[in-house]
């Protein structure tokens, strides 16, 4: 078991995946790209239709395989390209966070961000800022299943 | 077992300069299922795509992964090709290795493991892709056009003209928008109504157009082909039919307080009003809020002078219900508040007034009959001072960081009438840069200059104060330095323009995207700039970001054209990526009914077979029609029936795997 944990001064290799939305934060993040705005490469992005579309299993899946944060990134709310997908996906991830607080991780692994097709820079900043405070709180050990390759 | 192909793309040195693409493709070719990888200059080339078509024919593919430039790019590219090849579109993934890997980061070791990561994730959904088969939906032959400005009018008569039947619905009394307002148009001094009113007329007339003044969009439904709007009537008090407009009614009225919103509230006019002269429809409307009849119930006269008895104060709003293949947004624009300005004390001075007030100001049909004056004691001002940049370029908070657009050039023109028609004023402009791109424009800036001495100073303007019977000008001379303090008997201020009011709430009732300024988002900035990324919805004008006349009218032709090619289809592909329930694990709950925006989900009771043995069961139907492909019902289902083809859940857990 503590053959799986990192070494305290060894800085640790962060894993983040970010679940964004196609209509405006995937297209924000492509936004980002054509404008040449950098964020951290440990950051992951997985294209749903709509942030309604996030399952909670797959935030506590991504925890169990070893990752360190989750973020999931919609239009802002009213701007749902489906209405109300957003909303949706406020009070789901709303209810997961307390389920987490209440497993013993901080809630703040898992993150609700609204970024629009039009903010390029937010969607930089947005990342970078998850991954300053993923580098706080450490390594992901709570949820992690142990036994998986990590 | 799946053969797969992975094509990992350079795109030039847009991707390789960062990404080491050839290590990507042999990284890749150890994963179970893999069949062929290679790394190619230009995937989506004509020799790109052969390479495609040729592996998945030699090499008998059954699934494909692209690694290039964001699906919102190409993946409707590399689907065709695919198919074209005898593969279901669907069975193609594209990994993201451009905008979401090689642009955003500079290490080589760091974007390539990333680059390998996101194909290694594409790969593990891509496997469990199912060929999917697109339906096919009507394409109702009509569209509605909201906004009935020069932009909302060019649009509508590019449709009625191809032969298709248009909507207008204008908030207003009348069509017209911004440009009947205005006095002339540069940079050729065209009388603005000379030009615009003849549009007017041939809209009104036109067999094609249906045109809905004083009216709202209440509500829309539906999807592209398939759209519904209701639109709200608003009741105008007098009979569109009987009145003939001979205007008696509006002089004998004899509530004349209100403020008269064409001459932006220069001049007074009656409860019962035509705005302005070569108003379309040319008939009144009550103003309910000033007239005496619904406020106190004692007045009536204008029905008493009717001669055509054509007053109905008992109308109320009626609601419209049509259905549209297409909708274009034509909202415009409005200039900014300048409440917040308070050092040009616009609100306290009647002799500082806005751009579109000199407009009023200027032309024969305004408040004055054409004639400068000043609005304090009525006298001709001796000296004017034009402000540009009011609000634009300004990253303040009370500001627009954007360039209006149209101030540069509305300055010069403004100037330059006054010169024309009173030598002897002296005109003075402050500016930050003098804009004038397009054509004739900077030729038409430099006679205003050169011809018609007007002076240009280059400096910010801080503050306007009042010196006795004239105006202070405090303002800096960025050429020597100094700071000005120059009087002027009237302050003309540019101010900025910004998206109508009822944007955002459109853009809600739409889903149409709009930026943080308000203005409607295009698909794409360059290649598709007349097109909301909501699919069937168009965009026209000002609406989508500053633009002048000219402009404005080449837009709404532009936007009239993807209309009319979406009108000629008879049908449209739907998209197959939609929910699907399971019958034999459906408990019948019907949670996902409660989720569902676009009420696709119903319940039936269907014979369902449960280990052999036949049953009769609730069980949520989808109405593929209606689904929109968002997938709030399969989160919401407890038992994990409900699925979403193409983002199925188990291809979004074999994502998840893969990356983490």
């Amino acid at each position: 078991m503590l053959a799986a944990q990192s070494t305290p001064d060894k800085e640790f290799e962060q894993l983040i995946v970010a679940f964004c939305c196609n209509w405006c934060s995937y297209a924000g993040a492509d936004l980002a790209g054509t404008a040449r705005r950098s964020y951290p490469a440990n950051i992951k992005i997985i294209r749903v239709p709509c942030s309604c579309r996030v399952n909670p299993t797959f935030i506590l899946r991504a925890f169990l395989r070893g990752a360190d944060g989750v973020i999931i990134a919609g239009c802002h709310p009213g701007d749902c390209h489906y209405t109300s997908g957003n909303y949706f996906a406020r009070r789901r991830m709303t209810l997961l966070m307390s389920m987490l607080s209440f497993l013993g991780v901080d809630k703040a692994r898992l993150r609700v961000e609204w970024v629009s097709a039009a903010e390029g820079n937010k969607f930089a900043e947005v990342m970078t800022s998850f991954a300053e405070t993923i580098k706080a709180l450490g390594e992901n050990v709570k949820l992690r299943d142990l036994r998986c390759k990590k | 077992m799946q053969k797969i192909g992975v094509f990992v793309c350079w795109c030039g040195s847009n991707i390789a300069a960062t990404v080491d693409v050839a290590r990507v493709a042999e990284s890749v070719k150890s994963i179970p299922g893999v069949a062929f990888a290679a790394d190619y200059r230009y995937m989506c080339s004509e020799g790109g795509q052969e390479l495609m078509q040729k592996a998945i024919k030699d090499y008998g593919l059954s699934r494909v992964v692209v690694c290039s430039c964001s699906p919102r790019m190409h993946e409707a590219t590399f689907r065709k090709a695919a198919q074209a090849a005898g593969l279901n579109p669907y069975l193609v993934e594209i990994a993201n290795i451009r905008e979401h890997c090689s642009w955003v980061h500079k290490d080589k070791e760091v974007a390539t493991a990333k680059a390998i990561a996101l194909a290694k994730a594409a790969i593990a959904k891509v496997k469990l892709n199912t060929p999917l088969v697109s339906g096919e939906s009507a394409v109702v032959k009509r569209a509605l056009v909201i906004g009935g400005g020069i932009a909302g009018l060019q649009t509508a008569l590019d449709i009625a003209e191809a032969g298709y039947k248009v909507d207008i619905v204008e908030k207003t009394p009348s069509i017209g928008g911004k440009m009947s307002q205005l006095d002339k148009t540069f940079p050729t001094l065209d009388c603005s109504a000379c030009i615009l009113t003849p549009k007017m007329v041939e809209a009104a007339t036109h067999e094609n157009i249906t045109i809905y003044t004083y009216s709202e969009i209440e509500k829309v439904s539906g999807y592209v082909g398939q759209f519904e709007a209701v639109i709200r009537k608003k009741a105008r008090s007098v009979s569109v039919d009987r009145c003939s407009g001979c205007g008696i009614c509006s002089e004998k009225c004899p509530s004349k307080k209100a403020k008269s919103e064409f001459d932006q509230g220069l001049r007074n006019r009656s409860a019962i009003y035509i705005p302005f002269a070569q108003a379309i429809p040319n008939v009144p409307v009550i103003d309910r809020e000033n007239c005496l009849k619904f406020q106190t119930g004692k007045c009536g006269i204008c029905a008493k002078v009717c001669p055509a008895g054509a007053i109905e104060y008992e109308q109320e709003d009626e609601l419209v219900t049509q259905k549209y293949g297409a909708i274009v947004l034509a909202t415009g624009f409005e200039p900014i508040d300048m409440a917040k300005f308070g050092e040009f004390n616009y609100e306290y001075c009647p002799d500082v007034i806005t751009s579109l007030e000199f407009e009023r100001l200027t032309n024969a049909a305004g408040p004055t009959q054409g004639h400068l004056v000043r609005l304090s004691d009525g006298k001709k001002p001796k000296s004017i001072v034009f402000v540009s940049c009011v609000g634009s370029r300004d990253t303040t908070e009370r500001g627009k960081t954007y360039c209006s657009k149209i101030c540069c050039m509305y300055n010069a023109k403004h100037a330059m009438l006054v010169k024309e028609k009173y030598p002897d004023i002296d005109v003075q402009v402050f500016y930050i840069d003098v804009r004038t791109p397009g054509k004739s424009f900077d030729e038409f800036y430099r006679r205003a200059v050169e011809e018609y001495g007007v002076q240009y100073t280059k400096g910010m303007v801080g503050k306007i104060t009042e010196e006795g019977d004239h105006l202070l000008v405090h303002a800096s001379d960025v050429a020597s330095g100094a700071q000005l303090s120059v009087p002027a008997d009237m302050v003309v201020l540019a101010t900025a323009i910004k998206p109508a009011a009822d944007a955002r709430k459109l853009a809600t009732m739409l889903t149409a995207s709009i930026d943080t300024n308000d203005f409607f988002t295009e698909a794409h900035p360059k290649l598709r700039p007349v097109e909301s990324p909501t699919a069937g919805i168009f965009l026209s004008g000002v609406c989508q970001g500053p633009k002048d006349i000219p402009e404005t009218v080449a837009q709404a032709g532009a936007a009239a054209v993807k209309v009319l090619g979406l009108l000629s289809k008879d049908k449209l592909l739907t998209n197959p990526c939609v929910a699907t329930c399971n019958e034999q694990t459906c408990s019948g709950c019907l949670a996902c009914e409660k989720v569902c925006p676009y009420g696709a989900i119903s319940a039936e009771y269907k014979l369902v077979n449960v280990k052999g043995l036949k049953e009769r069961r609730l069980i949520a139907q989808v109405n593929e029609a209606l689904c929109q492909g968002c997938g709030a019902c399969t989160v919401a289902c407890p038992s994990g029936a409900m699925d979403l083809k193409g983002f199925s859940n188990k291809q979004i857990m074999a994502e998840v795997d893969a990356i983490c």
